[in-house]
């Protein structure tokens, strides 16, 4: 592991170093979806791993254990990413065909995308990127109120988008029928 | 007329309703007496995931922690419950304690006491900081979660430790604009995810800076910021200005003690826990046999700890009460996940605290 970046501990923003670590690899990332845990601080939290059905995400021997993932066994359930009380796991598809690929991420906030909505997807500094399609909400009572969203984005940023702009309920009603 | 009791217990919240549990468990009649009118604490405003281990119920709410919590104590023929209900005196020749009722004054002789009084929130001394739109985060959190009321529209949040990150992600939630997050120290002091939250929504976390002065007349119409060097001296021209209409203080708290003053318990001053603590052995014992202490009014941590903090001294006070089988087991498997969320270097200055005060007690001892 590298020293955590500047950005990340002096503004919550993961930095490249920072993701690096946790990337599955390149052959990974291109056979499927797969769970990406952006979490850098050992902090006493451990519900990912027993979220996980496959055992892709190792048991902790330490409360203050990293998550470390064995992305071989993950196929990209997406179960964790709203049990992680960081909301820090995304789960990304860059392995189709073409220029799409596709990010499912955890979603708090009010009102929730509908399928088919275009979106604004966000950076993690909270920049626009790009617009994304949402192509699933998923808010099953067994989530406790996170949402978990699928957005089709463009594949070069699907490993950047990690959030996504909804406009208001305000916004959406004056826009013309 | 007086109450008698096995054990009392003063506060509500994770740690006394931790506490009640095990002891209402052990057979021994318990009071638990709050002052809010509905059992909790803080954990009825909390509406993110906890972290922790699941036996610290990670992954869920902590509002309805609260409420798993608070049914388990209400459901036992054992325990009583006084709400509204506020401890304003100890006497400590008879060991009695006054409480004021919605009906009228009442005292209680417990046998045992577990003090889970928990804290206040630190406040920051700069001009206009009586101005309205000032507030403290429990404040805003007790506003936006418990009454649904929006506290304003434009928030500066001030601390990025746990609390003002987690609020300042709920401020979003509840639809305010998250300005910015004004923090003193170099490095956020949260959890690097909670910021990561606030981030990737566009809220900027400025460290190294810190408040000059609220603006406005008849209500915060914004803060002027300043840069601070290493130091933490003002930097010469670094001065901003930020609109808001509301300025939320998240800057630490304080373990309120002054049940454990009146009570004669000995009094350390730790700034790692968050100022004046009562000194407290393995078993949660204060320096007067029979006084337990519980959770934040114990040195400041957060609820994962207190909960279990609050089962130690329920276990300790029931033992000590009546000594049952499985004492010892139960009190290590509890000092052993305690020590576990103390391990990670998050917790080093709690557990540098808490080394602390271990030492005050033993310097004293010596002399």
């Amino acid at each position: 592991m590298t020293d955590p970046s500047n950005s990340l501990v002096s503004r919550g923003i993961p930095a490249a170093d920072d993701v690096r670590d946790v990337l599955p690899s390149p052959e990974r990332l291109a056979a499927g979806p797969v769970a990406i845990i952006e979490c850098f601080q050992q902090i006493p939290c451990d519900p990912c791993s027993a979220a996980c059905q496959r055992g892709a995400i190792l048991p902790f021997t330490d409360i203050c254990d990293l998550p470390q993932v064995d992305h071989a066994l993950c196929n990209g359930c997406s179960l964790c990413v709203v049990r992680c009380p960081g909301l820090a796991i995304f789960v990304v598809d860059v392995s189709r065909e073409g220029d799409r690929g596709e990010v499912k991420l955890p979603y708090e906030y009010l009102p929730l995308p509908t399928k088919g909505e275009t979106v604004t997807c966000l950076d993690r500094t909270g920049a626009a990127l790009c617009e994304g399609v949402v192509t699933g909400v998923l808010k099953p009572r067994s989530f406790d109120r996170t949402a978990l969203i699928t957005v089709d984005v463009p594949k070069q940023h699907a490993l950047e988008v990690r959030g996504i702009k909804v406009e208001s309920r305000a916004q959406k009603e004056g826009q013309p029928a | 007329m007086m109450h008698t009791s096995d054990i009392a217990i003063v506060g509500g919240g994770p740690a006394g309703l931790s506490a009640a549990i095990v002891a209402a468990e052990q057979g021994h009649r318990t009071l638990v007496i709050d002052r809010q009118t509905v059992l909790g604490g803080q954990l009825i405003k909390q509406t993110h995931r906890f972290f922790g281990s699941k036996a610290q119920h990670a992954g869920t709410r902590g509002f309805e922690i609260g409420k798993a919590l608070a049914a388990q104590v209400s459901g036992n023929a054992n325990t009583d419950v006084w709400l509204d209900s506020t401890v304003i005196g100890y006497y400590r020749e008879d060991g009695i304690l006054l409480v004021e009722r919605p009906q009228g004054l009442a005292t209680v002789k417990a046998d045992r006491i577990i003090l889970a009084t928990g804290a206040s929130e630190k406040a920051l001394a700069f001009p206009n900081n009586d101005l309205p739109g000032v507030y403290g985060a429990g404040a805003v959190q007790t506003l936006m979660n418990v009454h649904g009321v929006l506290p304003g529209q434009r928030a500066v949040m001030i601390g990025a430790g746990n609390i003002g990150l987690i609020v300042g992600y709920q401020l979003i939630q509840a639809g305010v604009q998250v300005v910015a997050v004004i923090e003193a120290a170099p490095r956020v002091g949260g959890y690097w995810v909670h910021a990561a939250k606030l981030a990737r929504a566009g809220v900027p976390i400025h460290t190294s800076s810190t408040v000059v002065e609220a603006l406005g007349e008849e209500s915060v119409r914004g803060v002027r910021v300043v840069k601070v060097d290493s130091a933490w001296r003002a930097i010469p021209g670094s001065e901003f200005e930020l609109d808001c209409d509301l300025v939320c203080l998240a800057v630490g708290l304080s373990p309120l003690v002054e049940l454990a003053v009146l009570a004669g318990c000995e009094i350390a001053y730790v700034p790692e826990l968050g100022g004046y603590v009562p000194w407290h052995d393995q078993e949660m014992q204060t320096t007067v046999p029979g006084i337990f202490v519980a959770g934040d009014a114990g040195g400041v941590e957060e609820a994962s700890s207190a909960m279990v903090g609050g089962e130690l001294a329920g276990l300790a006070a029931a033992n000590s009460l009546r000594p049952f089988a499985g004492h010892g087991e139960r009190m290590s498997s509890a000092r052993e996940a305690l020590a576990a969320l103390r391990a990670g270097p998050t917790a080093d200055k709690v557990r540098g605290g808490f080394a602390k005060l271990a030492a005050a007690r033993q310097g004293r001892c010596s002399t």
